[in-house]
C-alpha cells in the first residue's frame, strides 16, 4: 500500500506546485508586489556614490541599503527573480489554458448543445412549413453574407448549422503574454550583447575607442568616427540652446564611409552602432583670423592666430593674443600685444570684433581687427550598441495588437438546429460572444430580424 | 493671448457643468442633466478651441519654432482636462448614464482651475531634446489613457458609495433618493471596466511611444528613471485589475478600491514624479 500511495503524494505534490504557478491570484500578488517594490527605486536615488548615501541616510543606513540592493534595486537578485517568477507564471498560465483554446480552432462545436439552445441569451425560435434543406440553405446564405459561412451537420435527424467570427481574439491575451516575454528577451539579449557608452570628440579629431557609462571602460569600435564640426545655435535673446548638431563621418578601413549631421532626436548609426548628440562643450583655446595693417604703408595681411602664440610681422615685430572673451560687453574682445624687434613687449590694447575700426584710432605702427574666430568645442556623444531593441520593438507590437485583440473583439457563434416537427420544421437559433456581451446582444437583435425574414422567405404564410 | 479668453470660458462651462449635474442628482429633474451635458460639450467646444488658437499662436509667438500644445505642464493639465471630457462624453454617448456627470466632471474642473491658478501659461521655444515628433504621440496616448482611467475613477466612487446601500436594499421597487439616479452597481462596474479597457491599451501605447523616443533621442529604450518606473507602477495595477475580474472574489469592491488605487498612482506619476521626484521629465516642473 505504502509503496503505491508515495509515488500519489508525489504527484499530489507537483500538482500543487504546478496550480501554485498556474494560479491567476499569484498573477494579481506579483504584479501588486512588483509595483509596491518599484517604488523605492524612485524615492532612493539609484546608482549614485556612496558618499551621497552616507551625507544623506548615514552610514549604517547605508550599509543596509547596500545589504539589501536598494542602491541598485532594478538589477538585484529579488526584483530579478520577481520578474522570472512572473514569466515563469505566464508561461504556466498559457501551458494550462491554451490546449482548451487551441480546441475552438480544431474542434469546433458544430452541433449546439441542448443546453445552449435553450439557454442562450441570444435565441431565437420558429417554425416553418418549408423542409429543412430549404431553409438551411436560405440561412447559409443569410450568414454568409451577414456573419460568416457556415457549415452544415447532421446528427441523430436534425440539421445544423454553425457560423463563427473572431475565433482569433481568443489569442489576444496569449499574444499579449507572449510579448512580455519577447521584450523580456529584448532586454536580455541588449544587456548581454550590447552596451552603452559615450564618447567626447574635440571638433576635427577622431576617435575609435568609446567608455562604458558603467566602470569607464575603453571599448574598441572596430572603426573611426570623426567630428568635423560642432555647432550650437540659441533661441533669439535668450541662452536657451535651440539646436545642436555635429558633423561626423565613420571611416572603416581607411575609407570615409558614410557622412552625417547628427543633431539631438536624430542620431547616426554604423554596423549596429549609434551614436547621438547629447552634449557640448569647450575644448581648449579658440583660434583667430586676424586682419593686420600696416598704418605707414596700407598693407593688408589676413593672419592666423592661436592663442598666446606669437605672430610675426614684417621689420621684426610680432604680436599675440592673450586674451580674448567671446561674449565682453562689446562683443567678442581679444588683448593683442606687440612686441618690438628690440623684444620689449608693448602695452596690452583691446581689439573689438564688432567695430574694426576700433583699433585705428590707437595709432600705433599697427592696427589690427578681428575678423573671425573658433573656439574649439568638444561633441559629447552617448554611444548605443543594442542588439536586442528590434526584438523588444517586435514585443511591443505584438502587445499593442495582443491586447486590442484581447479587448475589443470577440469570438461570436451561430447555432442553427433544424428539427422535422410532424410536417413542419422547427427552427432553433442560439448565438453568444464569449466577451461584450450586451454589445453582441444588440448586434444579434439586428440579425435577429434579418433571420426572422428569411425564414418567412417563401412561407409568407406563417401561422401563430 | 486670445486663447486664454477661451480657457477661461472652458473653466466655466465646466464649472456650470458640474453644478448642474449635482443640481440633478438632488433635484432629480432630467432637464438639469440635459443642460449639464450641454455644459459639458459646449466647454468642450471652447477647450478644443483653445487649444486650437494656442497651437496658432505658438507660431505667431515663435515663428517656425511653433508646435502642438502638449509640452509644458500648463499645456498638458489644459489638455488633460480635454481627454477626461471627451472620454466622458463617449461614455454617455454608450450608456446614458447621466449622473456619473456629477463624478467625473470635477476632475475636468479641478485641471483647468488648477492650470490657471498656479502654473504658467507662456509660451516657450522647445529644448532640443523636446523638438520630436514622438512627444505628440507619446503625450496624446498617455493623456487619454489617464482620462480613462480617471472616469473609471468616478464610476469607482460612485461604486463605492451606492454598492452598500443597494445590498441592505430589499425587494424589487426601485431605490428612491438620491442614490435611485445612479445607474446600478452592476452597470457601474461594467463602466469601470470598460474605462479602463479603453485606458490600459492607450496607457501601453504610451509608454512604448515614450521608450520609442527615449531610445531615439538617447540610445536607451528603458532607464528605470522615476517617471518611467512610475507609468509601469500603474501598469502593472490596471494590469492586476484586468486580471482581477477573472478570478472570483476580486470583482465589485476590490475592483473598485483597486481601480481608485490606480488612479491615484496615475496621478503621482503624472504629478507627484515631476513636483516630489526628479529624472528625465522635470521640466516639466515649471
Amino acid at each position: 500500500m505504502t509503496e503505491t500511495t508515495k509515488p500519489q503524494n508525489a504527484d499530489d505534490y507537483a500538482d500543487k506546485i504546478w496550480d501554485f504557478f498556474c494560479s491567476l491570484k499569484l498573477t494579481i500578488i506579483i504584479l501588486l508586489l512588483l509595483s509596491i517594490l518599484s517604488i523605492i527605486g524612485t524615492v532612493l536615488q539609484q546608482n549614485a556614490p556612496a558618499a551621497e548615501y552616507i551625507k544623506e541616510y548615514g552610514q549604517s543606513n547605508y550599509e543596509l541599503f547596500v545589504k539589501l540592493q536598494f542602491v541598485d534595486m532594478y538589477h538585484s537578485w529579488w526584483f530579478i527573480g520577481l520578474l522570472g517568477l512572473f514569466s515563469v507564471n505566464l508561461i504556466c498560465c498559457s501551458i494550462k489554458n491554451f490546449p482548451r483554446v487551441w480546441k475552438f480552432v480544431t474542434e469546433p462545436a458544430l452541433i449546439a448543445s441542448p443546453g445552449i439552445l435553450k439557454n442562450s441569451a441570444n435565441r431565437l425560435e420558429a417554425t416553418s412549413k418549408d423542409d429543412r434543406q430549404q431553409l438551411a440553405n436560405r440561412l447559409s446564405a443569410l450568414l454568409k453574407k451577414e456573419f460568416g459561412s457556415a457549415q452544415q451537420s447532421e446528427k441523430d435527424g436534425k440539421l445544423y448549422l454553425f457560423a463563427q467570427k473572431g475565433i482569433y481574439s481568443r489569442f489576444g491575451a496569449y499574444m499579449t503574454h507572449l510579448s512580455i516575454l519577447v521584450i523580456m528577451a529584448g532586454a536580455i539579449i541588449g544587456n548581454v550583447w550590447g552596451y552603452k557608452a559615450y564618447v567626447n570628440i574635440v571638433e576635427g579629431t577622431s576617435t575609435s575607442q568609446v567608455w562604458s557609462r558603467n566602470g569607464q571602460v575603453p571599448i574598441d569600435l572596430g572603426f573611426t568616427v570623426r567630428c568635423d564640426d560642432f555647432d550650437v545655435s540659441y533661441y533669439a535673446n535668450s541662452r536657451r540652446p535651440r539646436d545642436y548638431n555635429s558633423d561626423l563621418v565613420v571611416i572603416d578601413n581607411g575609407q570615409e564611409v558614410l557622412h552625417k549631421r547628427i543633431e539631438v532626436n536624430d542620431p547616426l548609426t554604423y554596423k549596429g552602432i549609434t551614436f547621438y548628440q547629447s552634449s557640448y562643450g569647450s575644448a581648449g583655446n579658440p583660434f583667430f583670423q586676424v586682419k593686420v595693417t600696416e598704418n605707414a604703408t596700407g598693407n593688408v595681411m589676413n593672419m592666423k592666430a592661436s592663442m598666446g602664440q606669437p605672430v610675426n610681422l614684417p621689420g621684426g615685430y610680432a604680436f599675440a593674443i592673450t586674451d580674448f572673451t567671446a561674449e565682453g560687453r562689446f562683443g567678442p574682445a581679444a588683448r593683442v600685444n606687440v612686441s618690438t624687434p628690440d623684444g620689449r613687449r608693448g602695452t596690452p590694447f583691446m581689439v573689438l570684433k564688432d567695430f574694426p575700426e576700433f583699433d585705428i584710432k590707437r595709432g600705433g605702427k599697427f592696427s589690427f581687427s578681428l575678423v573671425d574666430y573658433k573656439e574649439p568645442q568638444f561633441t559629447g556623444l552617448q554611444v548605443a550598441k543594442d542588439p536586442g531593441v528590434e526584438v523588444v520593438w517586435l514585443g511591443c507590437l505584438l502587445m499593442v495588437f495582443g491586447s486590442l485583440t484581447a479587448f475589443f473583439f470577440s469570438h461570436r457563434r451561430i447555432w442553427v438546429c433544424l428539427e422535422e416537427d410532424g410536417g413542419k420544421t422547427k427552427i432553433q437559433i442560439a448565438a453568444n460572444a464569449h466577451r461584450n456581451q450586451p454589445g453582441f446582444s444588440l448586434a444579434f437583435d439586428e440579425l435577429k430580424q434579418k433571420l426572422d425574414a428569411a425564414i418567412e422567405n417563401k412561407s409568407s404564410k406563417k401561422e401563430g | 493671448m486670445e486663447s486664454g479668453l477661451f480657457f477661461n470660458i472652458t473653466t466655466i462651462a465646466y464649472f456650470a457643468s458640474m453644478v448642474l449635474f449635482f443640481a440633478y442628482i438632488a433635484a432629480r429633474t432630467s432637464t438639469l442633466a440635459f443642460f449639464a451635458t450641454l455644459a459639458a460639450l459646449a466647454g468642450f467646444i471652447t477647450n478644443t478651441i483653445a487649444l486650437g488658437l494656442r497651437w496658432y499662436e505658438s507660431y505667431q509667438i515663435l515663428g517656425v519654432d511653433g508646435r502642438a500644445p502638449l509640452t509644458n505642464l500648463y499645456e498638458s493639465v489644459v489638455f488633460f482636462a480635454w481627454t477626461i471630457v471627451l472620454i466622458y462624453l463617449l461614455m454617455d454617448l454608450k450608456y446614458k448614464q447621466r449622473a456619473v456627470g456629477a463624478f467625473v466632471m470635477p476632475f475636468a474642473l479641478f485641471s483647468m482651475v488648477g492650470a490657471q491658478m498656479w502654473l504658467n501659461a507662456g509660451i516657450d521655444p522647445l529644448v532640443p531634446a523636446l523638438q520630436s515628433n514622438w512627444l505628440t504621440y507619446h503625450v496624446i496616448t498617455c493623456f487619454l489613457g489617464y482620462a480613462a482611467f480617471a472616469v473609471a475613477c468616478g464610476v469607482s466612487i460612485m461604486y463605492l458609495i451606492k454598492i452598500g446601500k443597494e445590498e441592505q436594499h430589499k425587494g424589487d421597487a426601485p431605490m428612491g433618493g438620491i442614490l435611485g439616479l445612479f445607474p446600478p452597481c452592476r452597470v457601474l462596474d461594467d463602466m469601470n471596466y470598460r474605462a479602463i479597457m479603453i485606458g490600459f491599451p492607450l496607457l501601453t501605447l504610451g509608454i512604448i511611444t515614450g521608450a520609442a523616443w527615449a531610445n531615439y533621442a538617447w540610445g536607451t529604450y528603458w532607464s528605470w528613471d522615476p517617471k518611467e518606473t512610475w507609468s509601469l507602477i500603474v501598469w502593472f495595477l490596471y494590469a492586476a485589475f484586468i486580471h482581477a475580474r477573472f478570478t472570483r472574489g476580486w470583482i465589485g469592491r476590490r475592483a473598485a478600491w483597486l481601480s481608485i488605487l490606480g488612479f491615484a498612482a496615475t496621478i503621482f506619476c503624472y504629478l507627484g514624479v515631476n513636483l516630489v521626484l526628479s529624472g528625465l521629465h522635470s521640466y516639466g516642473g515649471s
